[in-house]
C-alpha cells in the first residue's frame, strides 16, 4: 500500500529573494535577481551577468556557528543550509536532541559541483607544496554530499542522508526520490532540495560553450528571455531550494500546514540516442517522461491546468513546448497555463529544479500564477502550437489544481513531478 | 613573550573549537583537547595551523602527535620559539 505524500515546509535562497516571504513577493511582482557581475567582466567573460543570492555575514551567523563559518567558502553549502534549515522550521519541525537523531527523517539534497571556491584555495596550497596547511574542512566542503552532510548534522536526521546529482534535473529528481522513500514506507519525512555554487569557476564552462547571452551586460534584467523570439541564451544562476516532504499521516498527526500533495512523477533519460545528445534532449524521452508522470500520478492529461517548464531561454524553448503539447495532446487555447521562472533568476543549474518547485508551489498558496517576463515577443514556433494567452506576461489570479513541473539536464536526463492542490 | 601571554593566546585559539556545552573556563593547563574539552579530533589540525600563524612557528608531524593537552601545546610552542 503506497502512502500519500504532502509538502509541509519550504525554504529558499534565491537570487531574487532569500526566505519564502521575500521570494514570493519578488516572484509575484516580477523582481529580477539578475545583475551585472564586475568579477566576470574582469575575467573577460562574454556574459558578464549572473544571478546569485545576496548573502551577508549577519545572515550567515543565523545559520552557522562561528566554527562552521571559519574558512567556509563553499557557497552551495551556504545556500543549501539556509534553504534547508528554513524549510525545516517552516514545517514546524524541531532539531533532534543531542543524544539521538530523528530516525524517521532523512535528507536528499543535490548538488552539481560543490565547494568550487574551496577547491580552488586547496589547489593553490597543494601546488605550493603546502598540503599540511589545508585544514580540516577541505574535504567536507568539496565532497558532492557536503551540503546534505552539513544539513544532516545541523538537523540531526537519522534516516537516509544523501546527495543526488543529475545536472539541471537534480532538484526535481530529488523531489521524486524523497517522495518514493516516503510512499514506500521507508521514511516519515524527507528534506529534499538542491544547491548550486556561485562564481566564475562554475559558470565559465557555459560561457566557453557560447550558450550564455553576451549582449545584455548593460541591461541584465532583460537578458533572460524564456519563450521569446529574442531569447539569446540562459543567464547563469545559483542558490538553493528546499522542501519538506512528509507522509500524510505524519503531517495530519502533527497538524502541519500542507502546501500541496505530490501525486507522483517520472524520471528517465533519452540515452543520447535519436535526437538526444550529451547537451540536447531526445524529444521522445521528454514526451515519455511527461506521459509516464501523468500515468503514475493517476490523472488524465486534461487534469493539468498549470505547467512550470524548464524553459531556459535558449533556442530549445520551442521544442520544449512542442514536447509538452505532444505528450499531453493539448494545444491552442486548450493548453494549460505555462510559465518559466528563469526570466527572473536565470538558470540556477543544479539548484534550478528545487527553487522552481518552491516557486511553483507558492502559487498554490497565493492563488496566483507568477507572470513570465521578457517574452512579449513570444517565439513564433511557440505561438504556432499554443495560444499566447496561455503564457501570462504578468502575475494573474489563478488557483492551480494540478501542476506539472519538469526539469531537463545535460546527459539527456529528464524529470517531471505532478503536484495537486491538497484536498483531504 | 611571558608564559601568561602565551597561555592566553592559546586559550583564545582553543575557544573557537569548543563544543557549545564546554565553557572557556573549563580550559586548564592539564586539559586534554579531545577527552576533556571534547574538541573534534579533526579540529586539532586547525588548532595546529592557528598556533603556527599566531606564534609564527612550524610544527612537525611528531609535535602534532605529542600535543595531547594544553600544557603539551605550550611546551611545543616554547621549544619552537627558542629554536627560532
Amino acid at each position: 500500500m503506497r502512502r500519500r505524500v504532502v509538502i509541509t515546509g519550504m525554504g529558499v535562497c534565491a537570487p531574487n529573494g532569500i526566505g519564502l516571504t521575500d521570494f514570493a513577493e519578488a516572484m509575484a511582482l516580477g523582481k529580477s535577481g539578475i545583475r551585472f557581475q564586475p568579477e566576470l567582466k574582469e575575467l573577460g567573460f562574454g556574459c558578464q551577468i549572473a544571478a546569485k543570492p545576496e548573502l551577508n555575514d549577519e545572515l550567515l551567523t543565523q545559520y552557522f556557528t562561528p566554527l562552521q563559518l571559519r574558512g567556509l567558502s563553499a557557497t552551495g553549502i551556504m545556500y543549501g543550509v539556509i534553504a534547508g534549515t528554513d524549510a525545516w522550521k517552516d514545517a514546524g519541525l524541531t532539531i533532534a536532541e543531542k543524544e539521538q537523531p530523528n530516525w524517521d527523517s532523512g535528507i536528499i539534497f543535490g548538488s552539481g559541483t560543490l565547494g568550487v571556491d574551496k577547491f580552488r584555495e586547496a589547489i593553490y596550497q597543494i601546488d605550493d607544496k603546502n598540503v599540511r596547511r589545508l585544514g580540516s574542512t577541505s574535504v567536507i566542503q568539496t565532497m558532492a554530499s557536503g551540503v546534505s552532510a552539513y544539513l544532516g548534522g545541523i538537523l540531526g536526521c537519522g534516516n537516509q542522508v544523501t546527495t543526488n546529482s543529475s545536472a539541471c534535473t537534480t532538484g526535481t529528481e530529488g523531489v521524486l526520490m524523497g517522495y518514493e522513500r516516503i510512499a514506500s514506507g521507508q521514511a516519515e519525512r524527507m528534506l529534499v532540495g538542491s544547491c548550486s555554487d556561485s562564481g566564475p569557476y562554475v559558470w565559465a564552462g557555459f560561457d566557453a560553450m557560447r550558450i550564455l547571452p553576451r549582449n545584455y551586460n548593460e541591461n541584465p534584467e532583460e537578458a533572460s528571455r524564456p519563450m521569446s523570439a529574442s531569447a539569446a541564451g540562459f543567464v547563469p544562476g545559483s542558490g538553493a531550494g528546499a522542501l519538506v516532504l512528509e507522509s500524510l499521516e505524519s503531517a495530519q498527526a502533527r497538524g502541519a500546514k500542507i502546501y500541496a500533495e505530490i501525486l507522483g512523477g517520472s524520471v528517465n533519460s533519452g540515452g543520447q540516442r535519436g535526437d538526444g545528445t550529451m547537451t540536447a534532449p531526445n524529444s521522445e524521452a521528454v514526451q515519455r517522461c511527461i506521459s509516464q508522470a501523468v500515468a503514475h500520478a493517476g490523472i488524465q492529461n486534461n487534469d493539468i491546468d498549470t505547467i512550470n517548464g524548464h524553459l531556459t531561454a535558449t533556442s530549445k524553448d520551442g521544442l520544449e513546448i512542442a514536447n509538452w503539447s505532444a505528450a499531453l495532446n493539448r494545444s491552442g487555447s486548450d493548453f494549460p497555463y505555462i510559465n518559466s521562472f528563469k526570466g527572473l533568476f536565470g538558470h540556477c543549474l543544479s539548484a534550478a529544479g528545487s527553487i522552481e518547485c518552491v516557486a511553483a508551489l507558492l502559487q498554490f498558496k497565493k492563488s496566483q500564477l507568477f507572470g513570465n517576463v521578457n517574452c512579449t515577443d513570444i517565439h513564433p514556433e511557440i505561438t504556432e502550437i499554443i495560444s499566447p494567452d496561455r503564457i501570462p506576461q504578468k502575475t494573474i489570479l489563478h488557483q492551480p489544481t494540478i501542476l506539472a513541473k519538469a526539469s531537463f539536464g545535460f546527459g539527456d536526463v529528464n524529470a517531471c513531478v505532478i503536484f495537486k492542490r491538497f484536498n483531504d | 613573550m611571558n608564559e601568561e601571554i602565551k597561555y592566553n593566546k592559546l586559550k583564545a585559539i582553543i575557544k573557537v573549537y569548543l563544543p557549545d556545552d564546554v565553557s572557556v573556563d573549563a580550559i586548564t593547563l592539564h586539559s586534554n583537547f579531545i577527552s576533556e574539552l571534547n574538541i573534534n579530533s579533526a579540529n586539532l589540525v586547525d588548532i595546529v595551523l592557528d598556533v603556527e600563524d599566531e606564534f609564527d612557528i612550524m610544527l612537525e608531524n611528531d609535535d602534532m602527535d605529542k600535543m595531547q593537552t594544553v600544557q603539551d601545546a605550550l611546551t611545543i610552542i616554547d621549544a619552537k620559539l627558542e629554536a627560532k
